[in-house]
C-alpha cells in the first residue's frame, strides 16, 4: 500500500488532548471529531489538511489518553500516514487497530520539512521525500501486525478468523 | 529464561511457559473496562464484529464517570449508549449514577481486581491496578470491543525497568510526590513501552492509596503498566473486598531489567510539574511566587479517601484565599460517605471548598471547573498538557493534595511544611 501528500510537521508530545480536547468527547461522531481536529496545538490545521497529507511530528506521538477518537479524528481529517520518531503505545495500538497508517523513523522527520511533498509505502516502510529527492528506511512492522493490517483491522481479523 | 513480574503474568494468560520482551502473544482477559467516552466506540465495534453476546457478562465493566452525572444533552446519549448496552447483555458490573465513582478507584475498592489479574480498559490510567499486583494497560475501544467479544487481547511482551525503593516518606509528602519525582527523572516518554517493576524494602512503607496513585501515573512516563510487588497489606486489603483465588506473582531474582533506579523514599521533597508536561517537575526551593485561580483535589490520581484526608489536615481551621476556587471531588460513594461521617466535608465546606459528587469533570476540562484563558490551577489530577482543564491558555500544576490544599489557603503554589 501506498500513500502521497504534503507534509503538515509538529513537534514532540503531540498528545491526544491536543489532537481532539476532551470537550468535543461527548460524541463519536467521525465527523464531528475531525471538525476540531489539532484545534488546541493548530487551529489552522482543519482549513489546511487535504485528503491524503501526511503528519510529521517527533518524539511521543500520541500520548497521554487512550481515546480513540484521536486516530479516528486524524485519519477522518485525511490525514493519511504519520511519521514520527517515536509514537505512545496506546496511540500506537489504537492506530493499528483501526488502519491508520503510522511509521516510526527519526531520519525522514530530520530530513522532511513542513509544506514538502512525499511518498510512502507501508509494506516496504520506505519514505521518499520528492521535494529534496531524499529516501528513508522505517521499520517494517512484526508479521503479526502486518497480518492485522492486510486484514484492515482488528475487527476485520475477528470477523475473518485470523484472531479467535 | 527467567523473567519479570509481569513477563510472568503475561505467560500464563496466553498459556505459555516462557515470554520474552519483544514476542507477539494472545492473552486471556479477567476484566474489560470501559467508561462513558470510550465505551460508545467500543459498542459500535463490538456490533460491527457481529457477537451475540460478551465473553463474560461478570468480567466485562462499564462507568458512568467522565462526563457523569451527564453535562450536556450528547453525554447524556453517551451514557444511554452504554446503559442501553448493559441491559441488553445483562452486564453485572455496570456503575451508573448512585453506585458509580472514578473508574479507577472503584474498581480496586469493589474487589474487582486482584494479584496476578490481567485487566484491559479504554482508559489510559488503567494501569492504576499494578499496584495491586496485576498486569493492567490502558487500551483503546476497538481493542475493548474485541476483548468484549473474545476475551482476549493482542500484547508485544514489554520489557521493564525496575525500581528498588527504600526508606520512609517524610510528612507531607506522598505518593504522588513520588511518582512526579521519577517522571521528572525518566521524562514522558521514559518507559515508553516498557513495564515500572516497584520492588524493595521500601513498597511495605506506602499505603495502598500511596501505591495506587503511583501505579496510576506509570503512563505518564509512558509505561505500558506500573506493577508492585504484592505484600502482606495488598493481600490484606484485596481479601477484605474479594473471595475470588488469585495468584502472586514474583519477578526471578536475575530477572532482565533495562535500567535499575534506586529511589530512596526518606528524600524525596513535596514536587510540582509545572505546565504543559508532567516531566516539568520542581521542588519547592525552585519555586518562587505563583498566584493561582482554582485548586482541585480529586480524580482517580488522588480521590482516595487518605487524599481527602491530607488535605483536611491542612485545610482545618483555615480559609481558603479569596479568589481562588477550590474543589473537593470525592473519587466514590463510599469514599464520599466516609468523608461525610468523618467531618471531612464539614472541613472542606468551612474552609471555603466546594464537595462535589464523584466525576473526573475538570480533570480533562469536561466540567465542574474549566479554567478561563490565563488562568491557573493547582491540582491533584494527572494531565497538565495544554487546554487539559480548560482554555488553551490556562495553565495546571499537577501536586499532591497536601501541595494542593496549602496552595488553596495561601492562594499561591505552597509548600504544606511551610504553612
Amino acid at each position: 500500500m501506498k500513500t502521497q501528500g504534503k507534509v503538515l510537521k509538529y513537534g514532540d508530545n503531540v498528545d491526544t488532548d491536543v489532537i481532539i480536547p476532551a470537550r468535543y468527547l461527548n460524541t463519536s461522531d467521525k465527523k464531528e471529531l475531525a471538525s476540531h481536529c489539532m484545534e488546541d496545538i493548530d487551529k489552522e490545521f482543519v482549513h489546511k489538511v487535504q485528503a491524503g497529507d501526511i503528519m510529521v511530528a517527533g518524539y511521543n506521538f500520541g500520548c497521554g489518553s487512550s481515546r480513540e477518537h484521536a486516530p479516528i479524528a486524524l485519519k477522518e481529517s485525511g490525514i493519511s500516514l504519520v511519521i514520527a520518531r517515536s509514537f505512545a503505545r496506546i496511540f500506537y495500538r489504537n492506530s493499528i487497530n483501526i488502519g491508520l497508517a503510522i511509521l516510526e523513523c527519526s531520519e525522514a522527520v530530520d530530513g522532511i520539512s513542513e509544506g514538502d511533498s512525499v511518498e510512502a509505502d507501508f509494506d516496504s516502510g520506505v519514505i521518499y521525500n520528492k521535494t529534496t529527492g531524499k529516501s528513508f528506511q522505517a521499520q517494517p512492522f512484526p508479521e503479526f501486525i502486518q497480518k492485522l493490517l492486510k486484514a484492515g483491522g482488528l475487527v476485520a481479523a475477528i470477523q475473518s478468523g485470523e484472531i479467535k | 529464561m527467567s523473567m519479570t513480574m509481569t513477563q510472568k503474568i503475561l505467560a500464563k494468560h496466553a498459556g505459555l511457559e516462557k515470554v520474552e520482551a519483544g514476542q507477539l502473544i494472545l492473552v486471556d482477559l479477567d476484566r474489560v473496562l470501559g467508561n462513558d467516552i470510550t465505551s460508545p466506540v467500543a459498542i459500535k465495534e463490538f456490533e460491527k464484529i457481529g457477537a451475540t453476546e460478551v465473553y463474560d457478562k461478570d468480567k466485562v465493566t462499564m462507568v458512568m464517570d467522565h462526563f457523569a452525572p451527564n453535562k450536556d444533552i450528547k453525554a447524556a446519549v453517551q451514557c444511554k449508549t452504554c446503559r442501553d448496552f448493559c441491559d441488553k447483555y445483562e452486564i453485572t458490573h455496570f456503575y451508573d449514577v448512585g453506585q458509580m465513582g472514578i473508574e479507577h478507584a472503584l474498581l480496586p475498592e469493589k474487589g474487582l481486581v486482584l494479584p496476578g489479574d490481567v485487566v484491559i480498559g479504554a482508559d489510559s490510567h488503567t494501569c492504576t491496578y499494578g499496584a495491586l499486583g496485576a498486569f493492567s494497560t490502558g487500551v483503546g475501544s476497538t481493542d475493548m470491543a474485541c476483548g468484549m467479544a473474545t476475551g482476549k487481547a493482542w500484547f508485544k511482551v514489554p520489557s521493564a525497568i525496575k525500581f528498588v525503593l527504600k526508606g520512609k516518606l517524610n510528612k507531607y509528602v506522598s505518593g504522588k510526590d513520588v511518582i512526579l519525582h521519577i517522571i521528572g527523572k525518566i521524562g514522558v516518554d521514559g518507559a515508553l513501552y516498557k513495564s515500572m517493576e516497584f520492588t524493595g524494602e521500601g513498597v511495605s512503607s506506602l499505603t495502598i492509596y500511596d501505591r495506587l496513585t503511583i501505579s496510576n501515573m506509570a503512563i505518564e512516563a509512558g509505561a505500558k503498566n506500573g506493577i508492585f510487588e504484592v505484600d502482606e497489606q495488598t493481600i490484606a486489603y484485596v481479601k477484605e473486598r474479594s473471595d475470588r483465588e488469585f495468584t502472586v506473582f514474583n519477578a526471578d531474582m536475575d530477572a532482565p531489567y533495562d535500567e535499575i533506579y534506586e529511589i530512596d523514599l526518606s528524600k524525596i521533597k513535596s514536587t510540582v510539574a509545572f505546565p504543559h508536561l508532567p516531566e516539568n517537575t520542581k521542588t519547592f526551593d525552585e519555586i518562587g511566587d505563583i498566584p493561582i485561580d482554582q485548586v482541585v483535589i480529586g480524580s482517580c490520581t488522588n480521590g482516595h479517601y487518605k487524599d481527602l484526608a491530607e488535605a483536611a489536615e491542612i485545610l482545618k481551621g483555615r480559609k481558603v484565599a479569596k479568589r481562588v476556587r477550590a474543589i473537593v471531588i470525592p473519587a466514590t460513594q463510599d469514599i464520599y460517605l466516609k468523608a461525610i461521617e468523618n467531618g471531612l466535608v464539614k472541613t472542606f465546606i468551612q474552609a471555603g471548598c466546594i464537595v462535589s459528587t464523584p466525576t473526573c469533570g475538570p480533570c480533562l476540562g469536561g466540567y465542574m471547573g474549566i479554567l478561563a484563558a490565563g488562568e491557573r490551577a493547582v491540582a491533584t489530577t494527572n494531565r497538565n498538557f495544554v487546554g487539559r482543564m480548560g482554555h488553551v491558555d490556562s495553565e495546571v500544576y499537577l501536586a499532591s493534595p497536601a501541595v494542593a490544599a496549602a496552595s488553596a489557603v495561601m492562594g499561591k503554589i505552597a509548600d504544606p511544611a511551610k504553612l
